[in-house]
């Protein structure tokens, strides 16, 4: 502090025409991209949500390679490898409620709005920016944890390549639905402006919610199940039919177009209120 | 220049800016006094958007803040030093304001260079001192060159160097033609930096006027007075309609009667002085007696048109 002199003469001026310097689209794409990659918890819940993942879906495939031998007719490697994003999932929304919640949390939202007063602006751009984020990493993740398991797999000649039908559309889609699971927990960050409720609700929706309904009787199970968020969204990333007698589901896009319903209704209700609170 | 107009805020049952009226006049810094709880906050939260007005307006330059494409070029504001993200850098920090209204990287030098911040620029700022803190959020609000400065309470808690910068950089800022708008609870920093007072008592207006005017029309003349005679003076003054109040230490001192009068009085009447000095109210006294309970709220207060710029 040594360095501060006690006389500032202001010297604040900066030599830019005074109609420089405006709110864009594009400036806040890029200020929220330095926010998330300025910040350790982007990092760790980036890496927290590849090891799990990963390391999740090989023991799967290396436990199933190694004790169950023979694949039934309804064994489907690619879920097999894949397994891991059902906890990947909640990773990645931890993420996406904290990308808002911590704005809240640390006052920087009252920073944020000062500058750029655009709430929808800003709040498109951090979006846009989150999702893009979750997306990439989702990719990275699903693919590697795809490959690493078929290679565990392989050995015991279960696995399944990615030019096989389906295969590739069941991997991405891993990614996409790792994605939206995010963007529901960021609508669901935003309507509730809080880390600990936003992860709480998350949570709610797409884990218990999940293991509750395991507890209906059969035939409410048939209605109710294709309509949980984390189980519609799971089809997306199955390439093998289920067994006859299991749940009906929709199919692998309707399927995942159920999460993202549930998504849109979360994100689209929480913009709207964002744009008239007090913040 | 910023103005408000009827500007009205409840939460709930509470009433924290009633009906406010002023404009914040350029070239100078603006006083926003008021005790603790008075709604200086939530005006400034109003003037920048972050709280709808309940009823009323508010408009920088013309405009609703929200509404302004250039926002950090004509405002630039610190609320709260403490109001970011703590696991930061203070370059990161002050990059993503820049960006987001596409000023150039090299303003974030800048502006560190100059709050005298640039030896920690890549530290994080939870680890900052508050005079840090308040040194980057003034960082930030300078980012944009802007024209209208507005701090919430910037000297609270500052040690007397950092008070002082912050003195220093407001009057240098005002003096460049700037508008400054500074809240403080603290009297006696209005008094060291401010041109012109709007106090608030309770979300309303009591004052908007000079510090001079503001001294004047709310100090009672007083006078302090050191005789041998003091029982007689004492009578001749109550008899004048002034009163007199014993300090102790010998002296008294007479309040509604000036120097000149209390002089006079004393000459008339062959009364020895040993003393006769006019006593000075600081602005810290005037406030105290403008907020001391809400019936002087309308009490001997000029509430005095706004005049500076309006319906320019």
């Amino acid at each position: 502090m040594a360095s501060t002199t006690l006389q500032p003469t202001a010297g604040v001026a900066l030599d830019l025409p005074r109609s420089a310097g405006r709110v864009t689209f594009g400036g806040a794409l890029r200020s929220e991209f330095t926010k998330i990659r300025s910040v350790r918890s982007t990092y760790w819940t980036l890496i927290a949500m590849f090891i799990v993942v990963v390391g999740f879906g090989a023991l799967a495939s290396w436990g199933r390679a190694s004790h169950g031998g023979q694949a039934g007719p309804f064994f489907d490697p690619t879920r097999q490898s894949l397994a891991g994003l059902y906890i990947g999932q909640l990773i990645l929304g931890v993420l996406g409620v904290l990308v808002i919640s911590s704005e809240y949390a640390t006052g920087m939202i009252r920073t944020t709005l000062t500058t750029n007063p655009h709430r929808g602006v800003m709040i498109a751009a951090k979006g846009v920016v989150f999702t893009a984020v979750a997306l990439v990493a989702s990719l990275i993740t699903a693919f590697t944890s795809f490959f690493l398991g078929q290679a565990l797999m392989s050995s015991h000649h279960i696995g399944t390549t990615i030019s096989s039908p389906g295969v590739l559309r069941a991997v991405i889609g891993g990614a996409l639905f790792l994605t939206a699971c995010g963007v529901l927990a960021f609508g669901l960050g935003l309507l509730l402006r809080h880390s600990a409720a936003g992860i709480g609700a998350m949570v709610g929706l797409l884990f218990v919610a999940t293991i509750l309904v395991n507890f209906l009787p059969q035939s409410w199970q048939n209605d109710v199940d294709k309509w949980v968020p984390a189980l519609a969204g799971g089809q997306v990333w199955m390439v093998q039919a289920q067994p006859p007698g299991s749940t009906p589901m929709f199919g692998p896009w309707p399927s995942f177009a159920v999460l993202c319903g549930y998504a849109a209704v979360a994100v689209i209700a929480a913009v709207a209120l964002f744009r008239r609170r007090d913040a | 220049m910023i103005e408000a107009r009827g500007l009205t805020k409840r939460y709930g049952d509470t009433l924290a800016v009633d009906n406010l009226s002023f404009s914040v006049a350029p070239g100078k810094i603006t006083g926003f006094l008021g005790p603790n709880g008075a709604g200086k906050t939530t005006t400034m939260r109003l003037i920048l958007g972050l709280d709808r007005p309940t009823a009323g307006r508010v408009t920088v330059n013309g405009q609703p803040f929200e509404q302004l494409l250039q926002p950090m070029r004509q405002v630039g504001a610190l609320l709260d030093a403490k109001a970011l993200h703590g696991g930061r850098s203070a370059y990161s920090h002050l990059l993503c304001l820049a960006q987001s209204n596409n000023l150039p990287k090299r303003r974030v030098d800048e502006v560190l260079g100059l709050v005298g911040l640039t030896d920690v620029a890549g530290k994080r700022s939870k680890g900052f001192s508050l005079g840090m803190g308040q040194r980057l959020g003034i960082a930030g609000a300078l980012l944009g060159d802007p024209q209208i400065l507005m701090f919430d309470e910037p000297v609270n808690g500052l040690d007397p160097e950092g008070i002082l910068w912050i003195r220093n950089l407001m009057k240098a800022l005002a003096a460049e033609g700037r508008t400054v708008f500074v809240s403080s609870h603290l009297m006696s920093e209005m008094e060291n930096t401010a041109d012109h007072l709007l106090v608030i008592g309770r979300g309303k207006l009591i004052a908007d006027c000079t510090i001079d005017e503001f001294i004047a029309a709310n100090s009672q003349r007083t006078v302090r007075v050191r005789t041998p005679q003091p029982d007689l003076l004492a009578k001749l003054v109550a008899v004048a309609g002034g009163t007199v109040r014993e300090d102790g230490d010998g002296s008294m001192v007479v309040t509604g009667l000036d120097k000149t009068e209390v002089g006079d009085l004393a000459y008339e009447n062959a009364i020895r002085l040993h003393e006769l000095s006019p006593v000075h109210a600081s602005l810290e006294q005037a406030f105290m007696e403008l907020t001391a309970s809400s019936v002087q709220f309308h009490a001997g207060v000029p509430q005095q048109p706004v005049t500076a710029g309006k319906g320019a």
